[in-house]
Parts: C-alpha cells; structure tokens; sequence
C-alpha cells in the first residue's frame, strides 16, 4: 500500500472515532468520567488511597451519581514523578475523554496538571498538593482545591509563635516548593509580630542526613524551632530531634504534616508537639463524627487528612455539578456556584476564595498519644494572599 | 564554631561515612569480583529496614529473642535469599552488557518495591532502639550523643575489618580476588567459581541488608528509602574506586566530611558538594582512589 494511501486511511479512521466519542460525549445523562490521577506507588502511595477513598465516600453518600449523572473513574498512577505527569494529563483528557481531573499529592505533579488544565479549561479539583501558585500565577476559572496552600499552616503558626512572645527562632526544611512556601509564610507573619528568623537551614530533598543541622541548632542557640517535613522524613527529623536531647531545650513547631499519619512510627518523641493545619483529630464537630464513622466503617480504616480533602474534592464536584444540572460545559455558573456555596466539611465549614482556595480556620493542635488534639485555633478563617493571580 | 561544635561535627561525619561505608562495600563487592551493576542493591537496604520492622514481632514471639535475634534471622535470610538471586537472576548477567545488567536490575527494583508494598503496605514505620543502646551521652552543653550511633560505627568498622581479613588472609579471599582476576584460570585449577560468586554475592546482599537493619532504628522504615541510598553509594563506589573496599571506606568517609560540613558551611549548595566532590576527584585521578586490588 501506498504511504499516502495508508495516513489517508488513518485520517479517515481517526475522523470518525473523533466523531463518534462527540456523539456519544453529547448524550445528556451520560456516565460522569472523573479521571483520578494520584500517587498509588511510593512515598505517597497511602495519602493517593486516603483521597481516593474519602472522594468515593461522598458519591457512595448521593447514592453513586452527582446531579443525575453516574459517575465513572479512570485511574492513573502519577508516580509522584513530575516528568511524567503532563503526558499522564494528556492521556485522561484525550484519550479517556474524563470530564473533570483530581490530583494530586506532589506539588510538583501539581503544577503540570494545573497548565494543562489552563490550557485546554478542563474541570480541575486539587484534592492536596500545597503549592502556592496553583492558586497563585497558576489560578484560573476551572482550577479548584479543596486542601490548603503551603504558605496558609506556615503563616499561623507564624502568627502563634509571635504571640507566645518567642523572639528567635531557627528554620529547618527541604529545599523544594513545599518546604519553601511554608517556611515564607511562617517568616511573613512571625516578623510581622515581632520575631526574627536567626538562621534558614534546608536539605536537600528528600535527603534525611539530619544530624549536621540538629547539631548546628544546639550551637545557635534559638527560643524555638519550626518546621516542615512530611511522610518518612518527618518521622525521623522527630526522631533525631529528641535522641540529640534538643527537644527538652529548645521547642520544636511545625506545619501540621510533620505528626500527621506518622505518630505511630515518631511514639514517645512526638509527644507534646505544637503544629498547625486546618485539621486536627478529636475535633467537636458533627459532621465530623458521622464522617469518621462512615469512613470507618466503609473502609476499616481510621480517616485522616488527606481523606477529608479527598471527600471535599468530590463535594466541589457535587455543589457545582448540581448547579448546572449535570452539564458540565456551564463553566461560568459552575465556578459561580463553587465561589458562593459554604462547603459543610468534617474540618468545619469553609468557602472558596476568589482564587479558588479554602479560606479556613487553621487549627493549632498537640501531640497526645497517638492523636494531634484540638487545642485552640492559631487562625481564624485564613485566606491565602493569592499572590499573582489574575482571573 | 567553635572548637566543641567542630568536634561534635566530626563525629556526626564519622557516623554517616562509616554507614554508607556499609550499604557501599557490598554494591562495590559484587561491581568488583562479577563485574555486574547492581541497581537493586538499593532495594536490599530498603528490604534490611523492612525486616528491623516486620520481623522483630515475629522473631520475639518464635524465638523469644530481641534485637540481635532479629538482626541475626535477618541475616540468614539474606544469605538465603542471595543464593536463590543469585542463582534465578544475577547468574546470567556475568557475560552481558552492563546496559543489560541496569535494565534488569531495574527490573527488580520495581519487583521489589511491589512486594513490600504488598507484603507491608506503604505506611512509614519507626523501629524502636533496644533498651540497653537507648541511652544518650552528653556533649557539649546543648547536645546530646545517642548511644545507638557509637553502635551503628561499632558495627561498620568490625565488619570493614572483617571483610579486610577475609580478603587479605584467607584461602576464601584469595580464591575470590583470582576469580575476579581469571576467571577461565580459576576454574581451571579446579575451583568452582559459580558456588563462589554464588557465596560473594550472598555475602554482599546480607551486609546491604545487615546495614538496613542496623540503620532503620535512626532512619525509619519508609517507602523509597534504597533509592536515596543508592544514588549515593555509586558515588562512594566511584569515588574510591570500582571494586576496592579501602577506596569505599575513604571514599564514604570523605562524602561525611564534606556532605556534614557542607550542609553547614555552604547550605546553599549542600545537594551538590558531594558531586563535585566526585568530579574533582574524577579529574584527579580518572579511576578512582584506588584500583581493586
């Protein structure tokens, strides 16, 4: 066969299936597709499988469709990996035609969704990663989160810390976007309350060779410490904390990552520790409870964090969904609707900013056994500055 | 710094040089002596810190036993399992590319990591110290030094001295470093060189995963922790030379000295020291520190 017969073919076969998947797009009613791309491998693998489970729980709750559409998902793995993440996008939305993306844990991978998604004004719902300019330079009318920016746990504990009447204080993060973002907005409110930041110590991701920095903190001498690790390097950076006997000397602060689902492995060490995050265990709050114990037992498992942001991601979906009757090419009366609506989460109620981020009461919380317990709020319906967006 | 800091400093350099020493010498073992890449030696590290965790409760209520138990079930199970890699995969790769041996090594990495995921889940986990190494020392007026790290160099210089014997004094070592040397000649004296390498492979596994154990009470137990670790152990194996285990306890040395001082000195560019410290080292001397003996 003739190489110009041949891609005629192909033309031809490809104009078609186009215009069979727009027939079949078209039906109203048709099946909801929601491509969930998040970690299912790795570091992240068990945060990936807490989102998803908490999203599933709010279609399980409106009895399996949103605004009388059935709801349909396509998994991918991101890997965390953000080299593969904008052909991973491309893929949900060419190729498997979903109507709106959630992800994802790694800021990073974030990001690359979040372009595509400016880009080609696909449905986007951010069910964790912290990263600034999501909702930043990066925002747009189809971009939601339904977590938290990295600068908003930073900035209230900025904010407790100045209030204690500590003066000195030294950082200790990684060098990458998160830890970034967390320790600017802590530095922001704490020297706006009258504190100084002695001393900014990072490592690089996700490098845990601790000792050298503990040691040098022992050395420097500050009132406090704030901080911000997650996963396995938060574990052990409360771990060496204490073994380098710094912990009864000088106290150690964090963003709220640092004890969230790692208490069991730091034990005895985390005990006592201040952080803050826009959740906390224990809180008094009803819908709270009825979440926990439908979490609990739908999946035998205990909820955390990243469930209730899962659950709020699909409850975004569902306010706006139902706002437009399932018709999801409405962009406008969507946002409008998201914009407005005072979302009724287990973290307590919270609304979208202009900017589409949660404007929410940070809570400050303290490690007791095994749970971080409500202990007062360090800020009260904190919104994120929005830096660079332009809607 | 003052001169107490610096002091406390050159401890914590001499503690990260001697571990990574331990995880090294294996990878530069088997490098050396079959010639292979092994990009799974990352994931025996990984694998020797699952093992601190999940088999301590098994080990306490079978044997009674507490931490050395463990370490020593887990241990011959490195061994086992070695042999058994050894013989189902790593056996095939002494005539091939090196691009082949990093495919499928890499191969077994994601085989790996799919295993403990299946076998442990993804959680992270802490591993507790036992009761007579948890104690602390003072130093200085601030600090404090946990027994457990004098512990974990203990373990690395009796196993580096160890290996020195073995190789230096012993029929063993001899037969080993010909075998690396000539293989056709070695066999044809008569000595079985596949039972050998089987045993040096085994023998480079079980101090990878040895190091793993040893190492996850102060690192903890998490999902990817053998990728970090492998990334910088091709640097001390580079460094000090492929295949000589005095070039990879200098080499892990120097790479605490440098990544412990740097992280202070100059942390604007700790992440990249310890590379530019390969390629000064690289330009000085193409082959390494030292060429396998």
């Amino acid at each position: 066969m003739k190489p110009t017969r041949v891609l005629f073919r192909t033309t031809l076969v490809a104009a078609a299936t186009a215009l069979l998947s727009t027939v079949a797009f078209a039906q109203a009613g048709a099946k909801l597709k929601v491509g969930l791309m998040l970690p299912y491998t790795g570091t992240f693998a068990s945060l990936g499988n807490a989102i998803e489970n908490g999203f599933k729980l709010y279609i399980t709750e409106q009895g399996g469709k949103i605004a009388g559409r059935e709801v349909e998902f396509v998994k991918v793995d991101d890997e965390s990996d953000p080299s593969k993440a904008t052909d991973n996008v491309n893929k949900l939305i060419k190729r498997d035609n979903v109507d709106v993306l959630i992800g994802t844990v790694h800021s990073g991978v974030a990001m690359a969704m979040a372009k595509v998604a400016k880009e080609s004004g696909t449905l986007l719902i951010v069910p964790n990663a912290g990263a600034d300019a999501v909702t930043g330079p990066m925002c747009a009318p189809n971009i939601f989160r339904s977590s938290f920016s990295n600068w908003q746990p930073g900035y209230a504990m900025g904010e407790v810390m100045a209030k204690k009447g500590i003066k000195k204080v030294v950082t200790i993060t990684w060098k990458y976007a998160a830890g970034d973002e967390s320790v600017r907005g802590f530095k922001e409110a704490f020297e706006k309350g009258g504190g100084t930041v002695v001393k900014e110590l990072n490592l690089p991701f996700p490098n845990v060779e601790f000792q050298a920095l503990l040691t040098d903190i022992a050395a420097t001498k500050p009132d406090a410490v704030f901080t911000f690790f997650a996963g396995g390097g938060a574990v052990k950076f409360v771990k060496d904390y204490a073994a380098a006997g710094l912990k009864k000397t000088i106290p150690l602060y964090g963003s709220g990552f640092l004890t969230d689902g790692t208490l069991d492995a730091q034990g005895a060490d985390a005990e006592g520790l201040q952080t803050a995050l826009h959740y906390a265990d224990s809180m008094e709050i009803t819908k709270d409870k009825s979440f926990r114990l439908a979490y609990a037992k739908t999946y035998k498992l205990q909820p955390d964090v990243y469930a209730v942001q899962g659950y709020d991601a699909a409850q975004i979906l569902g306010i706006g969904l139902k706002a437009v009757n399932g018709d999801l090419s409405k962009k406008a009366e969507f946002a409008a609707a998201v914009e407005a609506a005072k979302i009724d989460s287990p973290r307590g109620t919270f609304s979208l900013s202009k900017a589409h981020n949660p404007v929410q009461d940070i809570y400050l919380r303290q490690v007791t056994g095994k749970e971080n317990k409500l202990i007062g709020i360090a800020s009260k319906a904190l919104a994120d500055p929005a830096r660079g967006c332009k809607m | 710094m003052d001169f107490s800091t610096f002091l406390i400093q050159c401890l914590n350099a001499l503690q990260y040089g001697l571990l990574l020493f331990l995880v090294a010498s294996g990878l530069t073992l088997i490098f050396g002596i079959m010639g292979v890449i092994n990009l799974a030696h990352g994931s025996f590290y990984m694998m020797g810190a699952y093992m601190a965790y999940a088999l301590a409760p098994i080990v306490a209520s079978t044997f009674g036993g507490g931490f050395f138990s463990t370490l020593l079930v887990g241990v011959v199970l490195a061994v086992l399992l070695g042999y058994v890699l050894e013989w189902a995969f790593f056996s095939f790769l002494y005539e091939r590319e090196h691009l082949q041996q990093v495919l499928m090594t890499y191969g077994l990495i994601l085989v790996f990591e799919e295993m403990r995921s299946l076998l442990v889940g993804d959680e992270v986990h802490g591993v507790e110290v036992p009761a007579f190494l948890s104690g602390t020392l003072p130093l200085g007026e601030m600090m404090t030094y946990p027994v457990y790290r004098l512990f974990i160099s203990g373990v690395c210089l009796a196993l580096a001295l160890g290996m020195y014997v073995v190789f230096t004094r012993t029929r063993l070592g001899m037969m080993i470093r010909a075998g690396s040397a000539n293989r056709e000649m070695v066999q044809s004296l008569g000595v079985d060189i596949k039972f050998l390498y089987r045993v040096v492979f085994a023998a480079g596994m079980a101090i990878a995963v040895l190091a793993g154990m040893v190492a996850a009470p102060v690192s903890s137990v998490y999902p990817g922790m053998g990728d970090t670790v492998l990334i910088i152990c091709f640097v001390v194996v580079v460094i000090g030379g492929i295949g000589s285990i005095r070039g990879a306890l200098l080499a892990a040395l120097l790479i605490g000295v440098v990544d412990t001082f740097g992280k202070v000195l100059l942390p604007q560019a700790a992440g990249v020291l310890v590379y530019v410290l390969m390629a000064l080292i690289l330009l000085w001397k193409p082959d390494g520190l030292f060429k396998a003996a």
